[in-house]
Parts: structure tokens; sequence; C-alpha cells
């Protein structure tokens, strides 16, 4: 099995290698042929890897690759494969597909053609091996190396300005987050001298319990000081407020890395992360409280910000943060299953949704504004359907793959004791408002409606070609039906059991498993038990309301809440916040570290001073040198003098 | 009144002085400077007949012949230089001459 799982990681670096070193050789067919067959052969080998692990297979851990040796520490590249990863491996591997064949007419008229294949591909690579690994040092290598492709994708047209900030903003955000991260892992191996997932679990109970002292007078729990800085970092890469500042401008990459990276996969490592450290989290209550109230938080107020958007991708951007926040409450419930199982439905529905927003994007020729569109429907109307069926999964339509994980998710930290989860619930529960009220107006504003395109877009407004539409069709199939076939096995089945440590008071989704019978009987159980289903249908009526029955009431509501309006327009003035404070306040650091300790001290007192010093002292020496000729012939004398007086006297 | 050693040393002495005072003391020409020294080594040469006389040795005397051999040589050099330096310069004036100045 090693084979199979070295391959799967290998071929998407070898497709990326190939295409990115010899780009111009393969061509542009080439390079999508070599990078689609590297990604094709991970996605089936991940199938008979999940197959195995369905078959009843134990659980694999084990080192494939030992490269190098600290001290009594062992670094090496090992799997660990289990429920988890085959399930992730797979979303991974299929929504990457996905975006590949997509891409194949997204960017067909880019001149970057090659590179971008090459950096999805290398993407891929980056985050199979964090998904797989089995030590921490490999899981950052991973997660330092999807920071990389997606700092090098958002900047992909490197000669738009925005494309730059945004992703120099991509960076240095993940930068705080990965420090987090970072002091977490030195943390457990501090106190455990392991970067093994094994050992470092196995010594978690007993790590609950050692103190440290961070500050004087103060004592930590060491399992909660490094599950603390793990949870930094997944805020950073999950966008969890208030570190999601680069999410929404990281839509100025092209639109298939919107949807691969920054909806599917890579923002959810960092829930993926968490869960799999689940042996650690559990027995930390504060760090569980921590991720349930700025998840909770995140949740809503990111939602509320997809409201006054008027840029397609970045509605569902915030869509996604909004998403995010509700796996991370689920995670900060002890839910991690739930968390998990919604992050693989909303990878399926999220990636539709921009492939989507994408097909739109292309066939307007690239408008972005969705006060420019309306009416497309019946233009496009594969797209339109594909995206009714996303927005129906997003906002928890019954039966549709949203539906189940956001109402497991929901009822699972509804039944959580975890301090904060009250205030977590309400939060996710109004959230199924705004989310089905930002949905459908994203819906109606683009699809319904009279049409607001201008008049060149729309003599060639047609559906997207083939490979466009199939992904999307690929995608929307199991946006409907994997919730409804997996729910029962995955959440309830006790899939995750070999690799989520759930302690048994806090067995919240055990707790909504005894009220499961069958994927049927859960709508009715939430139609009867859960206003959530109301409350979604009360935002898409409202939506209708707005945007379709009164087409002038969102202005005069815009008018009338002029505050809050520009409360949201702002985005909670967290992008001002960072850039006159935080930025503002490390640039005056910087620059008062520059003038004092650089130039004053380093080049003052240092560099120009000694050199001050030898200049000052040849000043005062230059002096004797003269240049006549008599002043010479007196000090010789004076030597001689004075030589001789010493020969005479002093010898 | 014998003269003795004394006063043939102060005699010596005295020139040596003024040889040096001469140094010091010109600030014009570069001619002079030579002669000084000339009249300085006129001195030891004194100091050397002076002892060779006294105590029957004539290798002090030997020593002068050469010191004048050497003088001689010196000074036909040193007045080459100093035409050459005119010839460059237009002036012997020792104020003129700074160029090592630091």
């Amino acid at each position: 099995m090693e084979s199979i799982y070295l391959s799967i990681i290998l071929a998407p670096l070898a497709a990326s290698v190939v295409v990115g070193l010899f780009g111009s050789r393969v061509g542009r067919a080439g390079a999508h042929w070599i990078t689609i067959v590297g990604v094709s052969i991970s996605f089936v080998l991940s199938l008979v890897v999940l197959a195995d692990v369905l078959g009843g297979a134990e659980v694999y851990s084990g080192a494939v690759y030992q490269w190098g040796q600290v001290g009594g520490l062992s670094l090496e590249i090992g799997f660990l494969i289990d429920h988890l990863t085959a399930l992730m491996i797979t979303v991974v591997s299929f929504v990457s597909l996905a975006v590949h064949i997509y891409t194949i007419g997204y960017m067909a008229d880019d001149d970057g053609y090659q590179r971008f294949f090459s950096y999805i591909s290398l993407f891929t690579f980056a985050m199979l091996t964090l998904v797989m690994s089995n030590n921490f040092l490999q899981l950052f290598f991973g997660w330092e190396a999807v920071g990389v492709v997606s700092y090098l994708l958002i900047g992909f047209w490197f000669k738009r300005e925005t494309a730059i900030f945004a992703n120099m903003k991509a960076f240095l955000v993940n930068r705080v987050g990965d420090f987090g991260f970072l002091l977490g892992i030195a943390t457990l191996l501090a106190f455990t001298g392991s970067l093994d997932y094994q050992t470092v679990f196995g010594a978690a109970e007993g790590l609950a319990d050692e103190r440290i002292s961070l500050f004087s007078g103060t004592e930590w729990s060491v399992l909660t000081v490094a599950c603390l800085g793990l949870f930094v970092g997944a805020m950073g890469k999950s966008a969890q407020m208030p570190l999601h500042v680069w999410l929404p401008d990281s839509m100025e990459g092209p639109t298939p890395i919107s949807a691969l990276i920054h909806a599917a996969t890579m923002v959810t490592a960092g829930i993926f992360m968490v869960a799999r450290m689940s042996p650690l989290f559990e027995y930390s209550q504060t760090a569980l409280s921590v991720m349930l109230v700025i998840g909770a938080t995140t949740a809503i107020f990111t939602g509320l910000l997809g409201i006054v958007q008027q840029d397609i991708k970045r509605i569902v951007a915030y869509s996604t943060l909004s998403q995010l926040g509700y796996m991370t409450v689920a995670l900060g419930a002890s839910a991690y299953a739930a968390g998990i199982f919604h992050l693989m439905t909303h990878a399926f529905f999220k990636a539709l949704l921009f492939l989507a927003a994408g097909s739109v994007i292309i066939a307007l020729h690239h408008e972005q504004d969705i006060r420019r569109m309306g009416g497309l429907r019946k233009y496009m109307p594969i797209t339109y359907w594909t995206s009714v069926i996303g927005t129906l999964a997003l906002i928890g339509f019954p039966g549709f793959s949203g539906f189940y994980s956001k109402d497991a998710l929901i009822e699972a930290v509804h039944l959580s004791t975890t301090p904060g989860a009250g205030y977590a619930y309400w939060c996710v529960l109004l959230g199924v408002f705004v989310t089905a009220l930002y949905s459908f107006r994203l819906l109606f504003v683009v699809f319904h409606g009279e049409e607001r395109i201008d008049h060149h877009a729309r003599e060639h407004l047609e559906e997207s070609p083939k490979v466009v539409t199939v992904p999307l069709i690929l995608l929307a199939i199991p946006s409907v039906v994997i919730g409804w076939i997996t729910i029962g096995p995955v959440l309830f089945g006790g899939f995750f059991d070999d690799s989520i440590f759930v302690l048994a008071q806090q067995d919240v989704v055990g707790l909504v498993g005894e009220e499961f019978h069958g994927a049927a009987a859960f709508i009715v159980h939430a139609a009867t038990h859960s206003v959530a289903l109301y409350l979604a249908a009360a935002g898409a009526l409202v939506a209708w309301f707005l945007y379709i029955r009164r087409p002038d009431l969102p202005g005069m509501l815009q008018a009338r809440l002029a505050v809050m309006h520009r409360v949201l327009d702002n985005k909670y003035y967290f992008d001002w916040f960072n850039e006159n404070v935080v930025a503002a306040a490390t640039r005056m650091l910087a620059g008062s570290l520059w003038r004092v300790a650089d130039a004053g001290v380093i080049d003052g007192v240092g560099i120009n001073g000694s050199a001050r010093g030898v200049r000052y002292l040849a000043g005062v020496v230059r002096n004797f040198q003269t240049g006549y000729l008599y002043h010479y012939a007196f000090a010789m004398i004076i030597g001689l003098t004075a030589f001789l007086v010493w020969l005479t006297f002093g010898g | 009144m014998t003269v003795t050693i004394s006063h043939y040393l102060i005699l010596a002495a005295v020139l040596f002085s003024m040889a040096v005072a001469g140094i010091f003391i010109n600030r014009k020409n570069v001619i002079l400077l030579l002669m000084c020294i000339e009249l300085m080594l006129l001195a030891v040469n004194f100091n050397f007949i002076a002892f060779s006389r006294m105590l029957g040795d004539e290798m002090g005397q030997v020593f002068v012949f050469f010191i004048l051999t050497v003088a001689a040589a010196e000074a036909a050099i040193g007045l080459a230089i100093l035409v050459v330096l005119f010839r460059t310069r237009q002036s012997i004036n020792v104020e003129e001459l700074d160029t090592l100045r630091g």
C-alpha cells in the first residue's frame, strides 16, 4: 500500500514539475493533459484507498522515508491513513480534478496557461501531503506549501496592482496564523519530545495537567497553550475572525483557484487539522470554548457582509467565510465529525457555486459586478440550474447535502455544554437566515430580474463551453445527493471512530445520532424540532421580496439604514483597522527601530562612528606631516637626541 | 694658552649648532639647507681629526676622507635634484615645497 500512498502525492508533483519546467515544450494541450492525468491518478488511487479503508483495513501509520535526524528526533515522511484521511484525499482530488478540467475553458485565452496548470497541480500535491501526514513536520510542510501556492495563484495576474496587494495581504495574514501554529507545534515538541501524531496524542491527557507559566504569576495548562497555538494557525488558514481579511481579497486570483483553494480545500485545512488533533483539543475546554466563540462570530458577521457586496466572487467568498465559521463552531462543540461532514458537503457545493460564478464571469467577458448582470437565466440554463442546486445546498434546503451537514451541526451545537455553546447556537441559527438571504439575493440579482448587461456583452452572451459546464454538472450531483447518502454511515455510523477522539461527556454527535432514524426521517425531525429550516425559508422569502417583488426596496433600506450599511460596506472596518492601526503601528515600530537601532546605533556608532573616529585621529596626526623639509629634519634631530639621551643615561 | 681637545670640541659643537639652526631658521632656500648639511659634516670631521690627533690613531683621519668623498657625492646629487626641481616647479623656495603635506 505504501507505493499507492506515495503515488497519490507524487503524481501531481511530477505533473507539476514537468509542466512547470518544460511548459513551452509540452505546449498548452500537453500542459492540461499531463496535469489532468496526474490528478486523475491521485483521484483513482484515493478511491482505491477509500475502498480499502471502508473494507475494514487497519489504520496505517508509518514512515516511508527518514530524511533527517536531530538528536533523538527523527524527521520523516510518513503517512497516516484512516477514515478521515481517506475521505479528505478523495474530496480533495475530486474537486481538484473538476477544477483542472474547468480550467481548460476558463483560462483558454490566458498567456499563463501552463504556469497555471503547474501551480494547481503543485497545490494538489501540497494539500495531499498535508492531509496524509502522520507527523507535525510534514503537516507544517504541507501547510506552508499550500500557503505558497495560494500566494502564487492570488497574484497569478501579477501585472494587476490589486492582485499583488491581495497576495501580499494573504501571505502576511497567514504568517500571523502560522506563527501561532509553529508555537503550538513547538510546545508539543518541547513537552513530548516527538513530532509523531501517535506519540503526541498518547501524551495528551498528561499534558492537560502539566502547567506552564507564560507570564510571571499565571499558570496555563500546557495542552491549552499548544491547542490555542494550533488554533491560531487554523484561524489564519481557515480565515476565522480576525484573521479572515485575506480571503475576500484573494478573489483577485482566477476563479478556478477561488473554487479549488479558497473555497473547497485549502481553507478547510485548518478545520481538518483541528479534527485531526481532536485527541488534543478534547482535553482543553478552554481551546474548545475559544473555537466556539470565534467560529460563531465569524459565521454570523461575515454572512452579514455577504448581503452588501456587489462583486459576485466576493459574495461567494463571504459565504465561504461564514461556512468556515460553522465548521469551527462544530469543532468547538466537540462535533468534529459534523465539522468534517460539513467540510465535505461544503467542498462540493461551494466549488460548484464558484465555478458557476466563474461561468457567468466568462460569459460576460470578465464582468464581476452583479449590478451589471441580471436576467441571465434564459441565456445560461445549465449554469443557472447548477447555481440553483448549489444555492439550495448552501442554505440547507431539505434533502440537499448542505441541509444534512448544517442541521446535524446546529443540533450538535445545541446539545453541547461547552462554555460559549449558547452564544454559538444563536449565532449559527441566525446565520441560517443570513445565509439564505445573501444566497438568494445573489441568485435573484444575477439570474432573474431585469437585464442590466451592457449591450456589447449581450451580443455574445451564450452558455459556457462543455469543459465549463461538465465540471458544474459533476459537482452538482454530489451537491444534491452526498448528504442523503452519507449522513448515516459517515456521521452516525462510527465512520471516524478510528481517527477522531471525543470524550464521552462531550459526545454531542452521538447524542444527535440517537435521534437519527435514516435520512428521510431526519428531514421530518428537522421540520418538527428545529427552527433552522424555517429561518432558511424566511431568508429566501425576504430575498425574493426585496429583489424580485420590490426591487426598489433595497435602495430605500440602504438609505434608511445608512450607518449600518456603511459599517457593513467597510467590512466592520477590519481593513481600516489593520491598515491604520496594526500596519501603521508595525511600520512606526519598524521605523523607529530603523532610526534608533539601525541608523543610530549600528550605522551611526558602529560603522560611521568608527570611520569618524579614525578620521578624527588621522586629522590630528596629519598635522605632523607638514611637507616642510626642516620640520622633518627637526623631528629627526629630536629623535636622535632623545635616542642619545636614552643611550647615555637610560641604558 | 694651549689649545686642548675641549676647544676643538666646542668649535665643532658651535659649528654643528649653527648648521642645525640654519636648517630650522632658514625658510627660503634649499641651497642653504644643503650648505648647512655640509657644515654639519664638517663639524663632525673636526671631532674626528681632533680625537685622531689626541689618541694618535690615524683611523679617524681616514674616516674624514671617506666623509669628504660622500659629502662631495651628496652635494653633487643634491644640486642635480635642485636643478630638476627648479625646472619643474620654477622655484626652490622651501616654503613652497609642501607636496608631502598630509
